[in-house]
């Protein structure tokens, strides 16, 4: 399947360490020590409770897709999802490397890093449907 | 302290155009603002408040300068197309403080003569708005945010493609009495959902129009609004919020509305009842049957049921909505639907909507919008609206 060129990614001071990472084929998260909770899109004060202790974790790269859609009117269709994380966030992604006919709320996912227009830039963090998940 | 009876909207006008390659973007401003000042039978000089949002090219400023307007209170608050909706409450709060007497509120753009893609092109606010990086790689165009939004109730209310196209069924059944609309001819259920599919389960005619113009409003302090020789439209109520990601906690099934509808009811001290017509927000069809559950004209994800069979059409249906055919069928200038959401309840208020489409008695109106995204941030405003 032809895939659409995807834009690259603009990192910034707060990010610089999830796109190094990325880099290396790693998923990160941060995660708030003083609530004991995992947020995305990563940030360094804690969206729930503020305190600055946040660190990274190793994300597990595993979710279910939350809701989908494809984007039909495109040159290239593709699939736009919230997955839900193992982890407990939902994040807003691509859902690549499957038949669009067969995407569906629920769904097992899991991590695919997928390089973007920009040789130099990071990989973008997306999914597919995940090994155990094969078609019916 | 309450909005409630401290202003009214005394002027109120949409411009006829739905595509203006021939005119400025600032010149669609301008003439939505002398329409407006005239329908309330007041001049430039009376105008001391100026309300402008996201679509004044060079923002604010720009406008006030190319106006010429001399004004001592100014709100460019940017919600995305709810705004104009929002800004009539602050307008009455101004009001009520004594900050201004006579506030303009003006919305327009020329998206269509532009040539924008709207709602299928992914788009940049600002380069270094913090959420850039997680999104624009995954291009994720309006329809596709609301597409996510409405995929998600099907799946937790089953809610169906022809429940969501009765929205736009009832909005046609409107526009055909508009001779300014863009689309005026009347279409089925089958025509909605046998339309191209534009983000699943979104089809082409569950989405609103791409239309250039605009229109404006005058909010005005008691005493003058007496002073004219127009119907009275009291605000009695208003209510304003935004919803987004909430760290990864989001839930696409529902909206602002279930925050500002309360809060608007209760300051306009009426209940759901009361009210004879509604002007909703319909960048999609989705975005009506989202906002009427929220707002609580029925269970959380009932809508379906509730839109169904042309419960939304004048003279047929429980709760007219949109008369002038809205986003859907007549207008949606700028693409942001705010202004016209007010324009057409001032019509029904004042009793000058199209007689195929007047609510009969129509004395307590609602005026709700969306802007933004609804999978990722969005502003809701709701205002309620009386006449007296």
């Amino acid at each position: 399947m032809q895939s659409r060129p995807i834009a690259p990614p603009t990192p910034d001071a707060e990010s610089t360490a999830f796109w190094d990472a990325a880099r290396q084929g790693h998923f990160l998260l941060r995660h708030c020590n003083a609530c004991a909770t995992t947020h995305w899109f990563p940030r360094t004060i804690c969206p729930f409770c503020w305190s600055s202790d946040t660190a990274w974790i190793n994300g597990s790269g595993r979710g279910t897709v939350y809701s989908w859609t494809v984007m039909r009117r495109a040159r290239i269709p593709y699939a736009v999802a919230y997955v839900e994380l193992a982890e407990g966030p939902r994040m807003i992604t691509n859902i690549v490397d499957c038949d669009l006919d067969d995407l569906r709320i629920g769904m097992a996912v899991e991590l695919t890093f997928i390089a973007t227009t920009d040789p130099l830039a990071p990989p973008v963090p997306m999914f597919r449907p995940a090994a155990s998940d094969s078609p019916e | 302290m309450t909005i409630n009876g401290a202003a009214y909207i005394v002027g109120a006008f949409e411009h006829p155009t739905r595509f203006a390659p021939d005119k400025s973007h600032a010149q669609l401003h301008a003439e939505v603002a002398v329409g407006a000042i005239r329908d309330a039978g007041l001049q430039k000089s009376d105008i001391d408040g100026y309300f402008c949002s996201g679509d004044a090219p060079g923002g604010l400023q720009s406008l006030l300068n190319y106006l010429n307007l001399s004004v001592r209170h100014v709100d460019a608050t940017d919600i995305g197309g709810v705004s104009p909706i929002v800004q009539v409450a602050h307008a009455a709060q101004a009001i009520a403080m004594g900050k201004c007497n006579v506030a303009l509120i003006t919305l327009a753009g020329r998206p269509k003569a532009d040539d924008v893609r709207t709602g299928t092109t992914p788009r940049i606010r600002h380069a270094a708005a913090p959420d850039v990086q997680w999104e624009y790689p995954f291009a994720i165009p309006t329809a596709a945010s609301y597409a996510l939004a409405a995929q998600r109730h099907m799946y937790e209310f089953g809610t169906t493609s022809e429940q969501l196209a009765w929205i736009k069924v009832a909005a046609s059944h409107h526009a055909r009495h508009n001779p300014d609309a863009v689309l005026r001819n009347l279409v089925t259920v089958d025509d909605v959902v046998n339309s191209p599919m534009v983000a699943d389960p979104l089809h082409r005619l569950d989405c609103c129009i791409i239309s250039d113009g605009g229109g404006a409003v005058i909010v005005a302090r008691p005493e003058i609004a007496r002073s004219l020789n127009r119907p009275l439209v009291r605000i009695m109520g208003g209510a304003e919020t935004t919803k987004h990601q909430d760290g990864g906690r989001i839930d696409l099934t529902c909206t602002g509305a279930m925050r500002t509808g309360p809060l608007a009811f209760a300051e306009a001290g009426v209940s759901h009842r009361d009210i004879k017509y509604v002007s909703l927000y319909d960048s999609f069809t989705i975005t009506v049957l989202m906002q009427l559950e929220d707002l609580g004209f029925c269970p959380k994800g009932k809508g379906g049921a509730f839109v169904a069979d042309g419960n939304l059409i004048s003279g047929v249906g429980r709760l007219p909505f949109n008369t002038d055919g809205g986003g859907l069928c007549n207008n949606h200038p700028a693409n942001r639907g705010g202004i016209t959401k007010i324009i057409e309840a001032v019509r029904q208020l004042r009793g000058e909507a199209h007689p195929a489409v007047q609510v009969p008695d129509c004395d307590i109106a609602l005026a709700h919008g969306t802007g933004g995204q609804l999978a990722t941030r969005h502003g809701s405003g709701t205002l309620i609206l009386g006449r007296e």
